[in-house]
């Protein structure tokens, strides 16, 4: 990660101005020339952009990050003449099943749409998505992290901008480990050691709670090293959820899950929030931007909690991966591409990543990552720890060159018939992954793609 | 009225009109039907048949749209997946649908008795639950079935009770016949009830002038009047256990390895249509069920009716 | 079985013109046999089943009186805390620039036009049936009855790209359209204007030179109000309650119906920065079904009588 420079600074500057709301007429054209040195094709499209962006528009943005309306908002006001309507068509799955149908059935589809990182490669290779290297949207590489922005370059097209991210932080309840005495694990081993101790003092206490979940499956598989996808000119796949990286998360698993050392509570339920509050779950390895939904979900509980980098496997080490987060389309059926640009440039590039970091999204631009505003920000929630500084290494840290399946969607909806179903039955959670690879593998010829499945 | 419609001899559900008593056969009857049958057409009979038409291809996501024949048929005809849902359903709608009619009828039974304290209390009291969306009451229980927090929870620290996990494999489909009787006890119980109050007074006068018992007179009166609203229910119960989908789907959430992808022939259509995109293997599977269910709600309705005659 | 039908023959004898009324002024059934005892068991029993009927419906008012906080923290069943119902109601319908209530809205539209007009459609359609000899009238039932048992779901994507086709998803018509077709109330208002429409009136009005519209407005459809009352009520149920569809066809929360909404913040608490909010999912969810509620035990009186024709003669 390369330290912010000037040109870095002034986007910085100018976003927080515009998001102070002390700019209102600040044109696009200037941010967009604040960027990295443009190309010559990209300052032509900006031109475009900036052109369209003064005609009377109407575009809509299917979201369901709660900044999104805000970010608009502020957009209009800068454009007058552009109307954003901001449509939440439902969380994650929900909106794309929405997506899809729409897709499907030729229109209906909104202008931009919020697409998480394991879902896009879906919709991009099904040529849904709108390629942005044509508004040159390609030379903002070096304005993301490594790992947001593979995630959304996608074989030679750039098919989202960033929004959030979500590498990987282990928050732990400070409270909990200071009555048993417990010590922060720094490693794996550790990690199962502190689990067995806290279940011995208090059998209601779990280290974690974990029923089987495909995105902190592979999150996890990730930051063991494991890269079991890959896809090679859009339609040959290879699988292989046994690579070593996928053993050494599932043996390490397998051991609190054998041992019942994890609490069967899926995660986002009513009884998950109370065990956050009560302290029967005592961390969760997650992503950052969980911070936010502490804070009002677990309200009760404020000052308990701190942040700590994730175990490694061997001690001294350090890796992280992303779990979550998302970036924003463009999407093909848009009959108003230009004007959805100048949007989606502003939301995740310009003034908007301000008003979606005050929001609790945890940003994707290296130069809010490195602000030192951001990094020394202090939480009263979490005992007045600058969190910040742990989460923002733990993106530094994310393990390069994962890359998810194109029908990762359809995947992870099976993933509770396979590997859930090693969790159900605390088997080996090395068969369900076999089961899964062999599920997705048979999904994946059937839809005419070449799976090589190892 | 009450006379002309206690006369008519019953049983024969569904089977279609008894000839109108004087009528000569013209079109002017097609003026009435005729706007339900074009929004009909329209919702379900046009949808019905573009799944049959669907039925006959295949779409892959790499390679296009292609015409296959009956091979989606055979794939469903031989597909576990399929099949183990189909089983679960059946088993669901021989153990639950009968429990829950059983309950309703002793419900109906109990009020008509006029032997109950308040019985309009209790009739709409254990009405009530059906007036409550499939939604909010799968949320309810979905708490109330909360091993640590939820009311299973309490119940097992309270009284220090071992009550296993209801959202458990073991007991996940005992669990959702139990959302389900909740909201529909009360409206079977209505059905039965509204049948058993057509009943003529002259009849139990009748019975007890003969010496007829309460439980001779629920045999001989009561059963015989209540059979074909029986049938009616049955085959209702029958068409809802086939079409499950409401309450497992939303208890997933709380039960993700325990309620499958396949857990019901019509969760089973939606995943492969929604999640995975296979809209011609779903349709084919619509088609199959639309077929079997069918064929079981014409059985139901011709056992009842058989015993009538 | 043969007292049964001797006694149906001695019923038969009765004037035909008995007061309708009669049916459901029967209240208390005193000349049921000679036991009229009330039984002490029976009522337990019966409390046991009633309390399994309110127990959910207790659960929810008590949570719906607690805060956030409260209601992670307490037993279930009983309230804890401040009373924080009337907190939470506020909370309830202002919360989004007020959105509940405009799903509250959404959703009284789409059952006065969906209920009512599958209460018309219906008794159109029953009437037809029951009192008009056509061609092509046994297809008709062969066909509403087996399009019944294909699974909803499976025919939503189907559904679905029709009506985007047609450019009717995302509108209210998309929900709307199909909650106007009840089989159920098609087939007990058939079952019901058999008899309780006499064939004898409807020659009398065809005599007079009455129209058959005219007749149907102007005579039948008063004798067909119970049976009408009936199967409003199971269509308004069905519409209140309708959760699938909407679902699927609308992506706009503008036009959602309550249960989708409902449901929507309920998904909320697993959003980055989204606000956890149980507790206006279960007022919510409470005030949704109050109206419901209060809609049956106002109609109740009036419909057992029209479902006792359909379930007598199925």
């Amino acid at each position: 990660m390369k330290s912010p420079h000037s040109t870095r600074k002034a986007l910085r500057r100018t976003a927080v101005v515009v998001a102070t709301g002390l700019a209102l007429s600040m044109s696009l054209a200037a941010c967009s020339g604040s960027g990295t040195g443009s190309t010559a094709a990209s300052t032509a499209s900006a031109a475009d952009i900036t052109a369209a962006l003064n005609e009377k528009s109407t575009i809509t943005v299917w979201a369901w990050a709660p900044a999104v309306a805000d970010i608009a908002t502020a957009f209009e006001k800068e454009h007058p003449n552009v109307t954003v309507k901001v449509v939440n068509a439902g969380t994650g799955n929900d909106q794309y099943i929405k997506l899809q149908n729409a897709i499907k059935a030729g229109s209906g589809a909104p202008d931009i749409a919020q697409i998480e990182y394991y879902a896009l490669p879906q919709f991009a290779l099904s040529k849904s998505l709108a390629d942005l290297s044509a508004y040159g949207f390609d030379s903002f590489a070096s304005e993301y992290t490594d790992s947001t922005w593979g995630s959304v370059k996608l074989g030679d097209g750039i098919y989202a901008l960033p929004q959030d991210s979500g590498p990987m932080a282990m928050f732990y309840n400070k409270a909990v480990f200071d009555q048993y005495g417990l010590t922060v694990p720094t490693t794996w081993d550790e990690y199962i050691a502190t689990a067995k101790k806290l279940h011995a003092a208090n059998p209601k206490a779990y280290i974690t709670n974990d029923t089987g979940d495909a995105g902190f499956t592979t999150s996890m598989i990730w930051q063991a090293g494991g890269k079991p996808f890959t896809t090679t000119d859009s339609t040959k796949v290879s699988i292989n959820l046994q690579d070593e990286g996928s053993k050494k998360f599932a043996d390490t698993w397998n051991t609190l899950l054998s041992n019942d050392l994890l609490a069967a509570t899926p995660s986002w339920s009513d009884e998950w929030y109370k065990g956050l509050g009560d302290g029967t779950i005592a961390t969760l390895n997650i992503g950052a931007w969980m911070p936010g939904n502490l804070e009002t979900g677990v309200k009760e509980a404020s000052g308990n909690w701190r942040v700590a980098p994730m175990p490694t496997y061997k001690a001294g080490d350090t890796a992280s991966a992303e779990n979550g987060g998302g970036g924003d389309a463009i999407l093909e059926q848009s009959t108003n591409k230009l004007v959805a640009a100048g949007f989606l440039q502003y939301m995740n590039e310009g003034a908007g990543t301000q008003i979606s970091i005050d929001a609790g999204g945890f940003p994707s631009t290296v130069a809010d990552l490195n602000s030192d505003k951001f990094l020394n920000a202090t939480s009263d929630y979490f005992g007045g720890q600058k969190i910040n500084e742990v989460l923002v290494q733990s993106a530094k840290d994310v393990v390069p060159g994962w890359s998810y399946l194109p029908f990762q969607v359809y995947s992870n909806s099976i993933f509770k018939d396979t590997v859930g179903q090693a969790y159900a039955a605390k088997s080996d959670i090395n068969a369900g992954l076999t089961a899964w690879q062999k599920a997705t593998a048979d999904y994946g010829n059937q839809q005419g793609f070449t799976v090589t499945s190892k | 009225m009450t006379t002309l419609s206690t006369l008519t001899p019953s049983g024969r559900a569904l089977s279609g009109p008894r000839k109108p008593h004087v009528q000569k056969r013209d079109w002017t009857g097609w003026k009435f039907i005729a706007p339900f049958m074009v929004v009909f057409t329209l919702v379900l009979i046009a949808p019905v048949l573009y799944s049959i038409y669907l039925s006959f291809f295949k779409e892959q996501l790499v390679g296009g749209n292609s015409f296959v024949g009956f091979a989606n048929y055979g794939q469903a005809l031989t597909d576990p997946k399929f099949w183990e849902s189909m089983g679960r359903v059946t088993l669901f709608f021989v153990v639950q649908v009968p429990i829950m009619l059983g309950i309703a009828l002793f419900a109906a039974l109990a009020i008509d008795s006029a032997r109950l304290h308040l019985s309009s209390f209790f009739r709409i009291a254990i009405f009530l639950p059906y007036a409550v969306p499939a939604v909010v009451a799968t949320l309810m229980w979905g708490f109330m079935y909360g091993t640590k927090f939820g009311l299973v929870g309490n119940l097992n620290d309270f009284f220090h009770l071992a009550i296993p996990d209801p959202l458990g494999s073991s007991w996940v489909l005992a669990s959702i016949g139990n959302i389900v009787t909740w909201e529909f006890i009360g409206y079977n119980m209505i059905l039965f009830y509204a049948a058993l109050r057509v009943i003529p007074t002259d009849l139990y006068e009748a019975a007890s002038l003969d010496g007829a018992g309460a439980f001779r007179i629920i045999r001989s009166i009561k059963m015989p009047a209540l059979r074909p609203a029986i049938v009616i229910g049955g085959i209702f119960s029958v068409i809802g256990s086939f079409q499950l989908f409401n309450e497992p789907s939303i208890l997933q959430s709380l039960a993700p390895n325990t309620i499958s992808t396949y857990f019901s022939p019509n969760m089973y259509a939606y995943n492969l249509s929604f999640a995975g995109q296979q809209y011609n293997y779903s349709a084919t599977i619509a088609i199959i069920v639309g077929l079997i269910t069918a064929v079981i709600a014409y059985i139901v309705q011709n056992s009842g009716s058989r015993k009538e005659v | 079985m043969s007292t049964t039908d001797q006694a149906r023959v001695n019923v038969s004898a009765r004037p035909a013109k008995a007061p309708r009324m009669s049916r459901y002024t029967r209240t208390n059934k005193s000349n049921q046999g000679l036991h009229t005892r009330k039984s002490i068991l029976l009522t337990i029993i019966m409390g046991a089943l009633v309390l399994y009927s309110l127990l959910p419906l207790f659960w929810l008012f008590v949570n719906s009186t607690k805060t956030q906080a409260e209601l992670l923290n307490s037993f279930g069943l009983w309230f804890s805390g401040p009373n924080a119902l009337w907190d939470n109601i506020v909370a309830t319908v202002t919360y989004n620039d007020g959105v509940f209530v405009r799903w509250f809205g959404n959703t009284l539209m789409y059952v006065v036009v969906g209920a009512g007009g599958a209460t018309f459609l219906a008794a159109l359609g029953g009437y037809g049936l029951a009192k008009f000899n056509f061609p092509g009238k046994k297809a008709v039932f062969a066909v509403v009855l087996g399009a019944v048992a294909i699974p909803g779901t499976a025919l939503a994507v189907p559904t679905f790209l029709m009506f985007s086709q047609m450019g009717l998803t995302n509108t209210p018509w998309a929900v709307i359209l199909p909650s106007l077709i009840s089989p159920f109330g098609l087939y007990l208002i058939w079952t019901y204007a058999l008899d309780a429409v006499p064939t004898e009136v409807l020659e009398a009005a065809r005599m007079d030179g009455a129209g058959e519209f005219r007749t149907f407005f102007t005579i039948s459809l008063k004798l067909l109000a119970p049976g009408l009352v009936t199967v409003l009520l199971f269509t308004l149920v069905a519409t209140w309650n309708n959760y699938f569809l909407p679902l699927i066809m609308l992506s706009e929360p503008t036009w959602y119906p309550l249960t989708v909404g409902l449901k929507q913040w309920s998904n909320q608490a697993q959003t980055v920065g989204g606000d956890v909010i149980y507790n206006l999912v279960i007022t919510g969810s409470m005030l949704t079904i109050i109206p419901i509620v209060v809609a049956f035990l106002f109609l109740q009186r009036y419909w057992q009588s029209g479902l006792a024709a359909g379930s007598v003669k199925a």
